[in-house]
C-alpha cells in the first residue's frame, strides 16, 4: 500500500504489537457482531448440515452425528473486514477434513450456506488440511446465536465473513459462484494478509 | 482502486459529541444512500489508521458528509471530532457497500430504525428521498438517550413534519430523558412501540436497522416477531454489545 498523505496533528496510538496484525486492522478485546439481517434462532435438535457434491450426491449430519465425531480445540486469530482483529480465540469444533473425508468429489469450489439464507464462497482447498472447522463452542461455552450458534463455519485464515454463522451446508461446484457479500463488492477470496477486502484489490 | 483525497471544507457540531465533516472529494462518482467510506489517517512517522464511516449526505457532486461520534477511548474519533481543521486533506476509499443501501427507484415502503449514531446512514436515505422527490413512503423509528443527543434534530423535524401527508413519520424512543410533552415515558424500543410506530408487516416494507449490536439485535428480533420476513430486514451493527463506532 502506498504511503498515505499526512494527516496534520494526527498521532494515533496503535503501534505496539502491530506485527501480529494484518495490514489495516486494529486490535479489539471485545467480540463485535456483524450480520446482514436478523439473527436466526436454530435449535441443536433441528440443526442439520448437508454437503452436496458436483455430481448431486448428498450427505447430511444432524447434531448427534456431529457431536459423535472427534472434536478439536483450536486457538486462532480472527480478522474482520470491518478492520477489527481479535487474537487468541479458542474454539471447539469438528475439522472439515473429518467431515469431508468420505465425500466423493473433485470440485474446486465451495458455496457455504446458512440458516437465514446467507452464503459465502471459497476454494475447497481452503476448507481442508486443518484450516476449517464446524465450530460449536467458543471459549468453552456453547456458541451464542449472535456469534453463529448452534454451529458456524470457522475459516480463520480468511476474513471472518467467510466463517459463515448458522451454517447449514456446503455445495461443492466446479465453477465458482459468488456468495452474499462477494456479490456486493467484497473480495472473492478475502486474505487479510494481502488485504483483499473489496473487488478491486 | 477507488482511493481519493478529500478536503475538509466545514465542520458542524451535531451534538455535544458528534461532528459532521463536510468533505470536497474531487472525482467523487456519487454514492447510494447507506454506503460508507473508509477514512485513512497517517501520522508523521508513517503510522496509519483506517476507520469506516457511514455517509450522511445525499449524493451531491463532489460533496460528501460523514458524521463522527466521539468514542471516549477511541483512537481516531477524538481527532476527527476535536482536532481536525478546515482545509485538512483526508485520504479515503469509497463509496463502499452494496447491501445496506436504499435506491430512490425502490417502490415499497421503507422502515428505518436507528439507534444513536446508527441514524447516520438512515439520514442519507431520508435526505436522498427528499432530494430526489421519491414517492416511497418512509417511517423512521429512532432511539436517543435524551433530546441533546439526537442527531440532526432540527432537520429531522423539517423532513418529517411538512403539511404534505406523504412526509416520513418520525417516532423517537427516548431512553433516559424525554422532552417536555412527550407521552411515552423514557425507555428502550419495545414490542408496543414497534407495533405503534412502524409499518405493519403486511405492507411488506424493506426495513433498515442500524446501531449498536445490542440495539440492532433487539430491534431485528422485534420486527421478525411482528411478522416481517427476515429477508426484508437489512441490518448494520457496530461495536460490541452496547458499544460504539470508533
Amino acid at each position: 500500500m502506498p504511503v498515505g498523505i499526512l494527516t496534520p496533528g494526527f498521532r494515533g496510538r496503535g503501534r505496539s504489537g502491530d506485527g501480529d496484525l494484518p495490514p489495516g486492522q486494529y486490535l479489539t478485546r471485545d467480540f463485535p457482531v456483524l450480520s446482514a439481517g436478523p439473527t436466526p434462532r436454530v435449535d441443536r435438535d433441528e440443526w442439520r448440515f448437508e454437503v452436496e457434491t458436483e455430481a448431486g450426491a448428498r450427505r447430511a449430519w444432524a447434531w448427534t452425528d456431529l457431536s459423535a465425531l472427534p472434536p478439536e480445540e483450536v486457538t486462532v486469530d480472527l480478522h474482520c473486514v470491518t478492520r477489527w482483529s481479535k487474537l487468541g480465540t479458542t474454539w471447539t469444533g469438528v475439522s472439515l477434513d473429518t467431515l469431508l473425508a468420505d465425500v466423493e468429489s473433485s470440485a474446486d469450489f465451495a458455496l457455504v450456506r446458512s440458516y437465514g439464507g446467507y452464503t459465502t464462497n471459497l476454494p475447497v482447498a481452503d476448507l481442508l488440511d486443518g484450516q476449517a472447522w464446524l465450530a460449536f463452542e467458543y471459549e468453552g461455552d456453547d456458541l451464542d446465536p449472535e456469534h453463529g450458534g448452534p454451529v458456524r463455519l470457522l475459516v480463520p485464515h480468511l476474513y471472518l465473513w467467510k466463517s459463515a454463522k448458522w451454517v447449514s451446508g456446503i455445495t461443492l461446484t466446479d465453477q465458482e459462484e459468488p456468495g452474499f457479500w462477494e456479490s456486493v463488492g467484497y473480495h472473492n477470496y478475502g486474505d487479510p494478509w494481502r488485504e483483499q477486502r473489496y473487488w478491486d484489490e | 482502486m477507488n482511493r481519493r483525497v478529500g478536503t475538509v471544507t466545514a465542520v458542524r457540531a451535531e451534538t455535544r459529541t458528534a461532528r459532521t465533516l463536510v468533505l470536497d472529494v474531487p472525482g467523487w462518482p456519487g454514492h447510494l444512500a447507506g454506503q460508507h467510506v473508509d477514512l485513512r489517517l497517517t501520522a508523521e512517522d508513517g503510522y496509519s489508521a483506517t476507520r469506516s464511516y457511514s455517509i450522511a449526505s445525499a449524493s451531491d457532486g463532489t460533496r460528501v458528509e460523514v458524521t463522527v461520534e466521539r468514542v471516549p477511548d477511541g483512537e481516531v474519533s477524538p481527532y476527527l471530532t476535536e482536532q481536525i481543521q478546515i482545509g485538512t486533506p483526508l485520504e479515503l476509499r469509497g463509496p463502499l457497500g452494496g447491501w445496506f443501501v436504499w435506491r430512490p427507484e425502490q417502490p415499497e415502503p421503507v422502515q428505518l430504525v436507528g439507534g444513536g449514531s446508527g441514524l447516520v446512514p438512515l439520514m442519507a436515505m431520508l435526505r436522498t428521498r427528499a432530494r430526489r422527490g421519491a414517492p416511497a413512503p418512509f417511517r423512521l423509528l429512532c432511539s436517543a438517550r435524551d433530546p441533546g443527543s439526537l442527531l440532526y434534530a432540527d432537520e429531522l423535524r423539517r423532513l418529517t413534519s411538512t403539511v404534505d401527508g406523504a412526509a416520513p413519520r418520525l417516532t423517537v424512543a427516548w431512553t433516559r430523558t424525554a422532552p417536555d410533552g412527550e407521552q411515552r415515558p423514557p425507555g428502550r424500543v419495545d414490542a408496543a412501540l414497534v407495533s405503534a410506530a412502524t409499518w405493519p408487516a403486511d405492507l411488506e416494507p424493506t426495513c433498515y436497522a442500524c446501531g449498536p449490536t445490542g440495539f440492532v439485535e433487539t430491534v431485528a428480533d422485534l420486527l421478525v416477531a411482528a411478522g416481517h420476513d427476515p429477508a426484508r430486514i437489512r441490518t448494520e451493527r457496530f461495536g460490541p454489545t452496547g458499544g460504539a463506532r470508533r
